[in-house]
């Protein structure tokens, strides 16, 4: 990479773009959002945080962009100790929050327009890099329409734009494709595919297991306020110990069903029940639901429905948690 | 971790339209600049909306009571005729003056802000500009503060031209170029105070327990000395109770900037106007942070 060129004493240092250590954030009123959070993030990786809502990742995410006071633990973002010194911390990331923040008393250009100056661009710079950017995301046709105008993708895209404009060391998207619709939340993943592919450190949350795993090199599995797991998307989903997942629907007593399907079908190395369903993790895939069918009809259940899926990150939080993501 | 580390901003392979990371001082200024020119560029945009709702009211004010008076022989001010008349056009254009900076800090920042921190939630975006978050507060003052003085230099004319009666102006220019920024900055000031701590359900009490009564008991169409005479057991009590009124040392520190009008003491005025800009920024600047940061 160009930036190992200036070969700096400190360059093994700088590949790591966050690290927090014991971070914690307790609001008044007593509620630990976030608990002894250890992150560490490297240089050009995109880093998911996957968990349902009021796992803490919106909270963590303000405690690494400086609108979060943490309670206690420390947070260096882009070289930079955040909590003592935020106004510099600030040139270094990029945030493209839940809500939308566009200038509404700007056209689409003059947001990224007067972003670039905010981050010290001159007038020419940052006139020429917006029109770039409003072509990299498909906006130039748009360039001087209100920001009200535009769908919610495109003020998406508008988002992300302005946040790498500055060229930030990290780029953080809170829940990004959240109440985005289908062809939407696709044209974003490209766009972060693309941003990836450039070098670009990227931190998202979300609770979309599909994104954690389609786009993260690395997930953080976070529940209340801490972190249950942590690796790349295939090692989490290979540490569940099957290859694949049963879901079983039927009348009666299913923790009963569990125990029984658990016992009798051969492969099963794990049966719980998770809401309305009881869901099996097992090692081959054959023959598997035959028996699954055969056992149940024997223990006096009759099944109403029947899937076979591979492991996914929503089979690995419920490992992890016994719940399912989706609240 | 010790900041003067100085790692690179850009990502590695992302180019290096900004480079080397620039310290906090220099940054904070052009993000503060910036943030002006965004303001005043909004403010050149929306001229269609600033005009009018900075023009109408203090003309309204000076029409009906300095022209639509005298015209129908209906006396203001204790008296009638022109002498009486044109004394009183004399006192109304400091108070005109002051009602519209008072009013451009309220309408400038206090509205826009607490839109923005109630629905829109556009300001998160800005207050993420590299620089520290009171610094962003201060901004909103400077660019309040600006557009107060804009419109102090829209509304004297109207106020000086339009009574049927002569004005009598007489200006003090060092009192004149130091009083009326001084106004600005406080009622601006006021603007972000206020506009940190209402609720857009609640603006309208901002304005009819708040700001009306500010206005009405500002001194706008009277002097704080003609007040000594409303008194309850030989007490001036309403020539002392204004006195926590900022507007008041407007009006009259504008009478003593640029007519022949009696006044209060200068000295008095100055004083009391820093003090109010000092408690509005303390305020306003702690309500700001305390909004955005969590």
């Amino acid at each position: 990479m160009p930036a190992e060129a200036a070969g700096t004493p400190d360059s093994a240092r700088e590949e790591e773009v966050i690290r927090t250590e014991g971070l914690t954030k307790v609001f008044p009123g007593g509620v630990k959002a976030v608990d002894n959070l250890d992150l560490s993030l490297r240089r050009g990786e995109i880093f998911g945080l996957l968990g349902p809502n009021g796992a803490g990742k919106t909270t963590t995410v303000g405690m690494l962009t400086s609108m979060v006071i943490p309670t206690e633990g420390s947070a260096v973002v882009g070289g930079v100790d955040v909590i003592a010194h935020p106004a510099l911390a600030k040139q270094a990331i990029g945030v493209v929050p839940q809500t939308n923040t566009l200038d509404r008393s700007l056209s689409v250009e003059e947001n990224l327009y007067f972003h670039g100056r905010f981050f010290g661009m001159s007038a020419r710079d940052a006139k020429t890099e917006a029109t770039r950017l409003l072509e990299k995301f498909w906006l130039t046709d748009r360039a001087s329409a209100e920001v009200l105008e535009l769908s919610g993708g495109m003020a998406q895209r508008l988002m992300v734009a302005r946040a790498v404009m500055h060229r930030p060391a990290i780029l953080f998207l809170d829940e990004p494709t959240a109440g985005l619709d289908p062809q939407s939340r696709i044209a974003l993943w490209q766009i972060l595919h693309e941003l990836h592919a450039e070098g670009q450190t990227i931190l998202l949350t979300t609770h979309y297991m599909e994104e954690a795993d389609q786009l993260c090199n690395r997930v953080a599995i976070m529940d209340h306020g801490r972190i249950l797991a942590l690796d790349t998307p295939g090692v989490l989903k290979r540490g569940v110990g099957a290859d694949t997942i049963v879901t079983v629907s039927a009348d009666g007593h299913l923790d009963e069903l569990a125990g029984l399907l658990e016992a009798r079908v051969p492969g099963v190395t794990n049966a719980k029940r998770v809401d309305s369903t009881v869901q099996l993790l097992a090692t081959g895939s054959k023959g598997v639901l035959p028996a699954v069918v055969t056992a149940a009809e024997q223990g006096g259940f009759t099944v109403t429905d029947l899937s076979l899926a591979e492991p996914t990150l929503e089979t690995v939080f419920i490992n992890l948690t016994g719940k399912e993501l989706r609240d | 971790m010790a900041t003067t580390a100085t790692p690179r901003t850009a990502d590695a392979a992302a180019g290096s339209l900004t480079t080397a990371r620039r310290n906090t001082a220099t940054a904070s200024w052009v993000a503060f600049k910036a943030l002006l020119l965004r303001d005043l560029t909004v403010l050149r945009k929306q001229l269609n909306e600033f005009l009018p709702r900075t023009l109408l009211q203090p003309f309204l004010l000076v029409f009906v009571f300095t022209y639509v008076f005298p015209k129908i022989g209906q006396g203001v001010g204790g008296g009638t005729g022109p002498a009486a008349e044109s004394a009183f056009a004399t006192l109304l254009v400091a108070g005109v003056v002051g009602i519209t900076i008072l009013f451009q800090g309220i309408q400038s920042v206090a509205l826009p802000m607490v839109q923005e921190f109630g629905y829109t939630k556009e300001i998160e975006d800005r207050v993420l500009a590299p620089l520290p978050v009171s610094l962003v507060a201060a901004g909103k003052v400077t660019s309040g503060a600006i557009q107060g003085l804009i419109a102090a230099l829209l509304v004297f004319p109207i106020a000086a031209v339009v009574p049927a009666n002569d004005v009598h102006l007489q200006f003090n220019w060092p009192v004149v170029l130091t009083l009326v920024p001084l106004a600005c900055i406080t009622s601006s000031a006021l603007g972000l105070t206020f506009g940190t701590r209402f609720e857009p359900r609640t603006v309208p009490m901002m304005f009819g327990v708040i700001v009306i009564p500010l206005t009405f008991l500002g001194c706008v169409y009277y002097s704080w000395t003609a007040l000594g005479p409303i008194k309850i057991w030989g007490f001036s009590w309403l020539k002392w109770l204004v006195l926590v009124n900022p507007l008041v040392y407007m009006s009259e520190g504008f009478r003593g900037a640029f007519t022949t009008a009696d006044h209060m003491s200068l000295a008095v005025v100055y004083l009391a106007l820093a003090g109010f800009a000092a408690l509005f920024l303390y305020l306003g600047i702690n309500g700001f942070k305390n909004r955005v940061l969590s």
